[in-house]
């Protein structure tokens, strides 16, 4: 798969993004330049500080640009509402988070169905969708297990099934081994690494430089710009 | 989607058992309150229209009645008297049974055992006038009414109170120091706004004249069974006129009689209960809503404590609405348990209620209407909505990023 075909992925125009904090007023994008085609597995780097996580809650239709320009798939998002950005999220993005975000008290299965839930699937068919991707991540046996009673790793499965359950244009994970062993760090790179390879397109935020090199491509971040 | 909402409602509620309950306490001990009075009340006014039913619709009755103003020092009490009746019997063609009621009363006597109890001097059409029947024995008998006879009906209460054993018919008790006869036991009645009906003594209307002096009986309740078919506005005219004529009423003044029909009785009873029902209900709209108050202040604690769960609820698509819904469906849920069990404990409270008061006052079975447990469900619904939304708004509002972030 190659980007030449249909719309990028990502297409960022001159993106800014300003905060006010009070009287003063932080520039977390200065002007931000980006395409990212499709089935592409990037890495975003970055100190804390440089526009990294507004960069990625900006992929993520969790914020909107101050200036500029964000086609996601062909759709102009920079405008849209509140309720339009949640639908977008819902359809076009599966967030791996590094604290995993399950619900508590609910089971795998049930988490995974969430976003389905959302999109207002019928339920038996959520059922079937939310287990097939369960099993495609190795937790065929845990379904019915809340997130207490799972190891870390077992967890971050569930999250990551959760993020591939409606089949998102782009998995986007924010640190998704910081709270993990290496060891099982490295089982969820591999899970990645072959998701990337059934043709998923993948960003992954990280600080870590091993874990970048899991990926074809690292943009590093500094500033509010984009270094290379 | 609803069905979601729901059980995620219930599974934050069951996570929170004795928060849950004890957030809902007030709405439910709001409702209890208000079902135990409605199911009281309804049960009187059952009871009530059950037996005015008995009493049928061609009932007429006739009272004295000085009205409002009447300055006591100044005019005196007006007067309904035995020939005002008889007047009455004569110009009202339609009449099929009338007794007159005299009311008192007295102290009865038997052996040792002394009790004061209501006193109705009655003709012996009481029975038909009233439906009211002797159950065992007999009653008065026109023989009796013109030989004056020393005779008396009881109530099942007076039996008791008086220890008369379980065959009184025939024994003799003081009444205001006279002998009387027991002729007949009436049939029960039950107790009626906290009167017991079966306490009560009968006598002849006649014998009462004698014993009393009729110069002593001039405030006499008149009481009427008409013909079926009967138009009572037109009987009360004729009465109207009878009476006025009677009293040397002059043209303009006001009635001193007052005329009311089974209808208007019950209406007029009902009105009462209706009012007492409305201000208790006023009441307890007070503690309902303080209930709800209640409500909306766990909502706010809960919202803040899932504030991570509404982020990750939203960056997974989640829209305003959703998580609008979501909340105000689990307030919803939190009055509507509440409300449940309110109901529940307001008919088991109304059935304690009554059994508790059954030494002092014998209240009628409880009544239950629908309207009022829908009612009040349907208020805690309510309750629900209006004091969840400011929580669930808040919810829907937060920035996901913020959400997300928080610990």
């Amino acid at each position: 798969m190659s980007g030449t075909s249909g719309p990028h992925l990502i297409e960022m125009r001159n993106l800014t993004r300003t905060y006010q904090l009070g009287t003063e007023e932080i520039h977390a994008l200065r002007g931000v330049d980006l395409v990212i085609e499709q089935a592409e597995y990037v890495a975003i780097m970055g100190p804390s500080g440089s526009g990294k996580s507004t960069l990625m809650n900006m992929i993520g239709c969790l914020d909107r640009p101050t200036e500029g320009q964000y086609i996601l798939d062909g759709i102009p998002v920079e405008t849209m509402d509140d309720d339009e950005l949640a639908s977008i999220r819902n359809k076009k993005i599966g967030f791996v988070f590094q604290t995993f975000n399950l619900l508590s008290r609910t089971t795998a299965l049930a988490n995974v169905e969430l976003p389905l839930v959302y999109a207002k699937m019928p339920r038996a068919e959520r059922r079937l969708q939310a287990e097939e991707a369960l099993v495609s991540v190795g937790l065929k046996d845990r379904m019915g297990h809340q997130p207490n009673e799972l190891s870390g790793g077992q967890r971050q499965r569930v999250a990551i099934a959760r993020a591939l359950v409606n089949k998102p244009s782009l998995l986007l994970a924010d640190e998704p081994t910081g709270n993990l062993d290496s060891q099982t760090g490295r089982e969820i790179l591999d899970l990645f690494r072959d998701l990337h390879s059934r043709g998923n397109s993948i960003i992954l935020v990280t600080h870590e430089d091993d874990v970048a090199r899991e990926a074809k491509r690292i943009i590093h971040i500094r500033d509010g710009r984009i270094q290379a | 989607m609803f069905l979601e909402n729901l059980t995620i409602a219930l599974r934050a509620i069951g996570a929170n058992k004795m928060r849950s309950l004890l957030t809902v306490l007030g709405v439910m001990i709001g409702v209890a309150a208000v079902i135990a009075v409605v199911s009281l009340v309804q049960g009187m006014q059952y009871k009530l229209s059950n037996d005015l039913q008995d009493i049928g619709s061609n009932y007429l009755e006739v009272y004295p009645d000085a009205g409002e103003n009447r300055n006591p020092f100044l005019q005196k009490f007006p007067e309904l008297t035995i020939e005002d009746a008889s007047a009455v019997q004569k110009s009202v063609p339609s009449i099929r049974q009338f007794t007159p009621i005299f009311l008192g009363n007295a102290q009865t006597k038997f052996g040792d055992t002394r009790h004061a109890v209501p006193l109705r001097a009655v003709s012996g059409a009481y029975q038909e006038v009233f439906n009211i029947w002797v159950e065992k024995g007999r009653f008065f008998t026109p023989l009796d009414e013109e030989q004056k006879k020393r005779i008396c009906t009881l109530g099942l209460t007076a039996v008791e109170k008086l220890n008369l054993g379980n065959d009184p018919i025939g024994k003799t008790i003081q009444i205001d120091g006279n002998g009387f006869t027991v002729v007949g036991i009436m049939e029960k009645k039950g107790g009626m706004f906290g009167q017991d009906r079966d306490d009560m003594v009968l006598i002849p209307f006649s014998t009462a004249s004698t014993v009393y002096g009729i110069d002593n009986m001039k405030r006499l309740v008149l009481a009427f069974q008409m013909k079926t078919g009967t138009d009572l506005d037109m009987v009360k005219e004729q009465i109207t006129e009878t009476l006025r004529g009677r009293h040397h009423l002059a043209k303009g003044a006001r009635d001193d009689f007052k005329i009311m029909a089974q209808e208007e009785i019950l209406k007029m009873i009902s009105k009462a209960l209706m009012t007492t029902s409305l201000v208790m209900g006023a009441v307890v709209g007070i503690a309902l809503l303080v209930g709800g108050i209640g409500i909306m202040n766990i909502m706010l604690v809960s919202v803040t404590e899932r504030t991570r769960e509404i982020g990750i609820r939203k960056s997974i698509g989640a829209r305003r609405r959703d998580v609008l819904m979501q909340f105000l469906v689990e307030a919803i849920a939190l009055s509507g348990f509440g409300g449940a069990v309110g109901i529940l404990g307001g008919y088991v409270l109304a059935n304690i209620a009554r059994f508790a008061l059954s030494r002092l006052v014998e209240l009628p079975p409880v009544h239950t209407p629908f309207w009022a447990i829908a009612l009040s469900f349907g208020f805690c619904a309510f309750l629900g909505v209006l004091f969840g939304f400011y929580p669930a708004a808040k919810a829907s509002k937060l920035d996901p990023i913020e959400a997300l972030r928080y610990e």
